[in-house]
């Protein structure tokens, strides 16, 4: 870029500058719900600016860039009107366009410039469309397992670090003689191969409680590839964009690796879904309660403080609006209801939140995790509904539990646990819940949406 | 200026971009965890201006072709990512205002 610019290039540049202010204001104002939607406006108006001033630039012809944003539009608006229960595959198919995006355009550069490419270029570049590969596959792996096309279960065989790790380091080693002799076109596309292989193995032994991570790297990823391709172009605005997105993911990744007790380095090079492999056999039977509808409405009536603790299982069995009705009979006869969100519980950051939400429960009612826990013991019932890991108290007390030192909810305090769950199975990680077996646990058999809408039922009936 | 010294620049902007980035997003409250992925994933698809270019340059088949691609992706995440972004948020609602749509359904559980 030279020192002197026409009157258009400045206008270019100053839309750019208003964009990512506009981009910085919409994710501040996400940190709150109340002012949350106000952001949506400033990214929106951010994208239009940036958009119609990449439009003027001379030279250009518009006629595929219009069909391309009208194909663009009509792929687009579907997938914003899925179900809120279909919003983390959603989440990791966006995380696979961004990256496609980011992949193609930074292969077409090298074709562009190649062999005139300066060293720091070529290995900018690299990253760039290695990152944005691996991410691309990656992502679409997990869409299909979260989607259930693939299987869920986390498939691992012998040496797959290994074989992760040599595929990750040929890529390297392309990258790196691209940056030597910038002039060999045909290594290229071996490096694009090697990444979006490298992308499906890394998923391939992921299980689906570890997905809230997994979302997080992955969206991470995405945001360093943008930002690589920033520097490649020279754009300020999209190197801002990326650093924003890529600062996002991994704030994300942290926070659920925390949550799950995994350091983040061990997070970083994928070694997720270690945590099988144990439990199972050898557990003679031992008595557990159980309860009936009728017995759990009762309970639920008489008691002052109820905590419900949603999982997966709620969102699986889609019982998120029983809940609600759950909550309005018992809010009706004066019981306080709050619900207790782990950071980790369901598919990705924030999944619960959102499907209470969608269900019309207020949000003032749903409590993170270190807010709520000391209320467990004041806590008359607390109800359990398709969650396990993230209310195991061998996370606390056993130092052989594999999910030993994972921050839990400290459900077994409450006066009465209630546990909602299909039969004694035990959940996706196979490891057996102490909770269950305890004194003031009473095990609920059944489905979560037929369960709950049972004890409505009971409740609207007792007093109706 | 040279190359290097545009280096420099870009550096400066993402090292700093990168900790206006950290301190924002760390006091976004995690109710909206969901909602902050899906707009970061579409102020991410800005790598659309990059690929607007690709096409509307047209420099070579090649470079068209990814192009056009690259801005069908982008642009779907634009428009699904701010879309379903607002339908969320629209979905979060405080119990102060919420008072009346809870009478309601519960008016109608008991008329069941």
């Amino acid at each position: 870029m030279t020192a002197e610019l026409g009157v258009i290039p400045v206008i270019i540049e100053l839309l750019y500058l208003i964009a990512s202010v506009l981009f910085i204001l919409s994710l501040k104002w996400m940190s709150s719900p109340t002012t949350a939607r106000h952001g949506i406006w400033a990214g929106e108006i951010g994208m239009v600016l940036a958009i119609g001033g990449t439009l003027l630039n001379r030279g250009m012809s518009y006629h595929l860039i219009a069909i391309a944003l009208v194909l663009g539009t009509i792929i687009g608006v579907p997938l914003g009107r899925v179900a809120m229960t279909a919003v983390p595959q959603r989440t990791a198919l966006s995380h696979a366009f961004g990256a496609l995006c980011v992949t193609l355009v930074g292969s077409a550069e090298f074709y562009l410039r190649s062999p005139d490419i300066s060293r720091f270029m070529m290995a900018v570049l690299s990253l760039e469309v290695i990152l944005g590969g691996l991410t691309v596959t990656g992502s679409l792996m997990a869409a299909g397992k979260l989607q259930e096309i693939l299987p869920q279960r986390p498939l691992t065989y012998k040496g797959q670090n290994l074989v992760n790790f040599l595929l990750l380091a040929g890529a390297v080693a392309i990258a790196v003689s691209l940056v030597l002799h910038p002039g060999a076109r045909s290594l290229f596309p071996f490096m694009i191969l090697i990444a979006l292989t490298f992308g499906v193995l890394l998923i391939i032994p992921i299980g689906g409680a570890d997905m809230p991570t997994v979302i997080s790297l992955l969206n991470g990823y995405a945001g360093l590839s943008a930002a690589a391709m920033g520097f490649v172009l020279n754009s300020k605005l999209l190197i801002i964009a990326g650093a924003l997105d890529g600062s996002s993911g991994l704030i994300l990744s942290i926070i659920m690796s925390k949550a799950m007790n995994r350091s983040f380095t061990n997070v970083l090079f994928g070694a997720f879904g270690q945590v099988q492999a144990s439990a199972a056999a050898g557990e003679e039977a031992r008595p557990v309660r159980s309860a009936t509808p009728e017995e759990a409405a009762a309970i639920l009536s008489a008691a002052n403080r109820v905590i419900v603790v949603p999982g997966y299982g709620m969102a699986v069995a889609q019982a998120q609006h029983k809940v609600r009705e759950l909550y309005d009979a018992l809010t009706k006869r004066g019981v306080d209801v709050r619900f207790a969100i782990h950071p980790v519980a369901g598919r990705m950051p924030g999944h619960m939140n959102v499907l209470l939400a969608e269900a019309d429960i207020p949000y003032d009612r749903l409590i993170e995790m270190d807010e709520i826990n000391g209320d467990f013991p004041q806590t008359d019932v607390a109800l359990v509904i398709g969650a396990n890991d993230v209310t195991n108290p061998a996370a606390r007390t056993d130092a052989s539990s594999p999910i030993y030192g994972m921050p839990i909810l400290d459900v077994d305090k409450a006066h009465t646990v209630m546990v909602i769950k299909r039969s004694m199975n035990p959940g996706f990680a196979g490891i057996d819940n102490p909770l269950y077996y305890l004194d003031n646990t009473l095990m609920l058999f059944g489905d979560a949406k037929a369960f709950v809408g049972s004890i409505v039922r009971e409740l609207s009936g007792a007093h109706g | 200026m040279n190359s290097s010294s545009t280096l420099i620049n870009a550096l400066f902007i993402f090292v700093l971009a990168g900790f206006i980035g950290f301190e924002v997003i760390r006091r976004v409250s995690p109710l909206l965890h969901t909602p902050l992925m899906s707009l970061t994933n579409a102020l991410d698809a800005i790598a659309v201006v990059g690929a607007i270019v690709l096409v509307g340059e047209h420099k070579s088949t090649l470079a068209t072709v990814f192009g056009f691609i690259a801005v069908v992706a982008a642009t779907s995440n634009i428009v699904g990512g701010f879309l379903i972004t607002d339908r969320m948020l629209k979905m979060f609602k405080s119990s102060r205002p919420d008072a009346q749509p809870a009478a309601k359904s519960a008016a109608k559980l008991v008329a069941k």
